[in-house]
């Protein structure tokens, strides 16, 4: 009987097991075999750890790395506290209309993030973009959107957090109204203001909940790329280039393999360091629930 | 009495916040909308005016003429459904075998399968490509939809779900005689029905919006995504915004139809709560 039940355990898994070695394991391996070679595609010589020296002394792999570290730095924090206050907002007993704001809250779901970029470049564009036409009509100056690099870095937030919001609102949503009522009763007996009963009841019931967005945050902005490609293509210049655009340009526009994989191989670093210590603090709060 | 109409007025309030906000996310795309349905000359025309002047569906017939909108559609479309379809079917076992059987080797897979999260596809995106063309799936339909097919957020979507399932019911099933794949299709597959749709919902996003495996797989024109012919009119040195905006529209429509006949699937919080984005 046991016996029989491996055979089956290994069928219903071999699908994924096969698709993990090939997409997986093997491109794993295979990039930290590329990231000690110089390889342009056609013959990988072996160099030792002199993509990862050249790496660590250039300043255009810097200057991505801390543009990235920046997007996520405030990007997280910003779709974190948006996504939070339009879902608290949703589950308020005192906002109507519910059902049509948690649509439209949604609705950017949908959208690709290759049209997110479009959405965002309409909107901002210095000379015919809506914004900068408000900003006109009420008598400031137009706002270089996209030509000077700090300005192009803020749309990119602001598409960012517009995107964003939809996925961690339901999974907030669904945080908080699992919270039980009787919570936020006892609050009501002693007399607890709105925003005590957020700070002291919502927030630490929902410490889970808000690793696991965090998380999923961290993630997504280290690696973004596409919503980025189609907004700003990185400019101006390199201003608003993240680490995962600087791999793709590297490996496959200038055919520098090795170097790039040695990029992607440090960026797996940061990933890994990041997922493990978010691991031990989500820990520490599991205790609580 | 006070408190009744600090009530109201906090209510009226919070609502009147709730909808700026709603309406600030709305204008984007309702922007872009409006825009697309303004004649070429009319686009760029200061001062802007929010309603078109002459409303017209110019655009539309001049971006469904230039691309070849039926051909990409066609292409996302057997994409997505081919990969949603063999995810769901994969995902499902996994999960099952991971939830229900209990062997050494099943829980390093489990970890296996987490450790692909942490080292996606867009790190890795150079050796794929070798992987990629050692397969022979370059340049391929198949290129896109097999690599895809494994997600880790599917199997424990599915492996979660089946751990509440409770065990007597697949010792029963046995007693009864039945081989454990008869059990996963006849009995354990139906039960998991929200799931699947639930599944089947995300995977049919992130495939129709999937920029990055088309970006490595593809080259020839035929063969293109709506995703990646998009990004070939945004990534022009001067960009044809009439042709760009319509197309944006057009590539959303999908989205938009699966959204409404499945609303209430995506909407109910409890089955989402736990999925990545």
């Amino acid at each position: 009987m046991k016996d029989t039940n491996k055979k089956w355990a290994f069928i219903f898994v071999a699908a994924n097991l096969v698709l993990f070695l090939l997409f997986f394991a093997w491109p794993a391996l295979l990039g930290v075999y590329y990231s000690l070679t110089e390889y342009n595609g056609n013959v990988a010589t072996f160099i030792g750890l002199e993509n990862y020296i050249n790496l660590f002394q250039d300043p255009s792999f810097y200057k991505a790395m801390s543009r990235t570290f920046l997007y996520t730095l405030i990007g997280v924090p910003l779709v974190y506290i948006t996504s939070l206050f339009v879902s608290v907002m949703l589950t308020s007993n005192h906002t109507k209309g519910k059902n049509i704001a948690k649509i439209i809250f949604f609705f950017p779901w949908l959208v690709s993030p290759i049209v997110v970029g479009v959405l965002w470049r309409w909107m901002f564009g210095e000379s015919f973009g809506f914004v900068n036409f408000v900003i006109q009509a009420i008598g400031g100056n137009p706002i270089p959107w996209s030509s000077n690099g700090d300005f192009a870095f803020i749309v990119v937030l602001f598409a960012t957090a517009w995107a964003g919001t939809a996925f961690n609102m339901l999974i907030f949503i669904g945080a908080i109204i699992s919270i039980p009522r009787s919570l936020y009763e006892a609050a009501d007996v002693d007399g607890g203001s709105g925003w005590q009963k957020f700070w002291h009841v919502t927030l630490p019931s929902i410490r889970s909940t808000s690793f696991l967005v965090i998380l999923l945050a961290v993630f997504n902005l280290m690696k973004e790329f596409p919503m980025v490609q189609s907004l700003t293509n990185g400019g101006p210049g390199t201003d608003t280039t993240f680490i995962v655009q600087y791999i793709y340009e590297t490996g496959f526009d200038q055919m520098r393999v090795g170097y790039a994989s040695a990029a992607s191989m440090v960026l797996f670093v940061i990933l890994l360091v990041f997922s493990l210590l978010q691991f031990r603090f989500a820990k520490g709060g599991k205790a609580n629930e | 009495m006070n408190s009744k109409l600090n009530d109201k007025f906090a209510t009226t309030m919070l609502t009147a916040a709730l909808f700026i906000i709603a309406l600030m996310y709305l204008f984007p795309i309702v922007w872009l909308l409006l825009s697309s349905l303004k004649p070429g000359n009319e686009l760029f025309s200061y001062p802007l005016k929010i309603f078109p002047d002459n409303p017209t569906l110019d655009g539309y017939a001049y971006s469904w003429q230039t691309m070849e909108f039926i051909k990409y559609f066609i292409n996302t479309l057997i994409v997505a459904v081919v990969t949603t379809v063999l995810t769901v079917l994969a995902s499902a076992s996994c999960g099952f075998a991971l939830a229900k059987y209990n062997y050494k080797w099943l829980n390093a897979f489990l970890i296996c399968m987490l450790a692909t999260t942490m080292l996606p596809t867009e790190v890795i995106m150079n050796p794929t490509f070798s992987v990629i063309l050692n397969l022979n799936l370059y340049d391929s339909l198949a290129g896109l939809v097999i690599p895809s097919i494994s997600t880790a957020t599917g199997i424990f979507m599915f492996r979660q779900y089946f751990m509440t399932v409770p065990n007597d019911l697949l010792e029963s099933a046995r007693i009864d005689g039945a081989n454990e794949g008869k059990i996963f299709f006849q009995l354990m597959l139906p039960i998991a029905k929200p799931v699947a749709i639930t599944l089947a919902i995300f995977s049919f996003q992130w495939r129709w919006n999937d920029y990055i495996w088309p970006l490595i797989v593809l080259s020839d024109p035929n063969k293109y995504t709506v995703q990646i012919a998009l990004r070939s009119i945004v990534g022009a040195d001067n960009i044809d915004w009439v042709l760009l905006l319509s197309s944006s529209i057009i590539s959303l429509v999908p989205m938009i139809i699966i959204f409404i006949v499945f609303q209430r699937y995506i909407m109910d919080t409890g089955a989402t709560s736990g999925i990545k984005g």
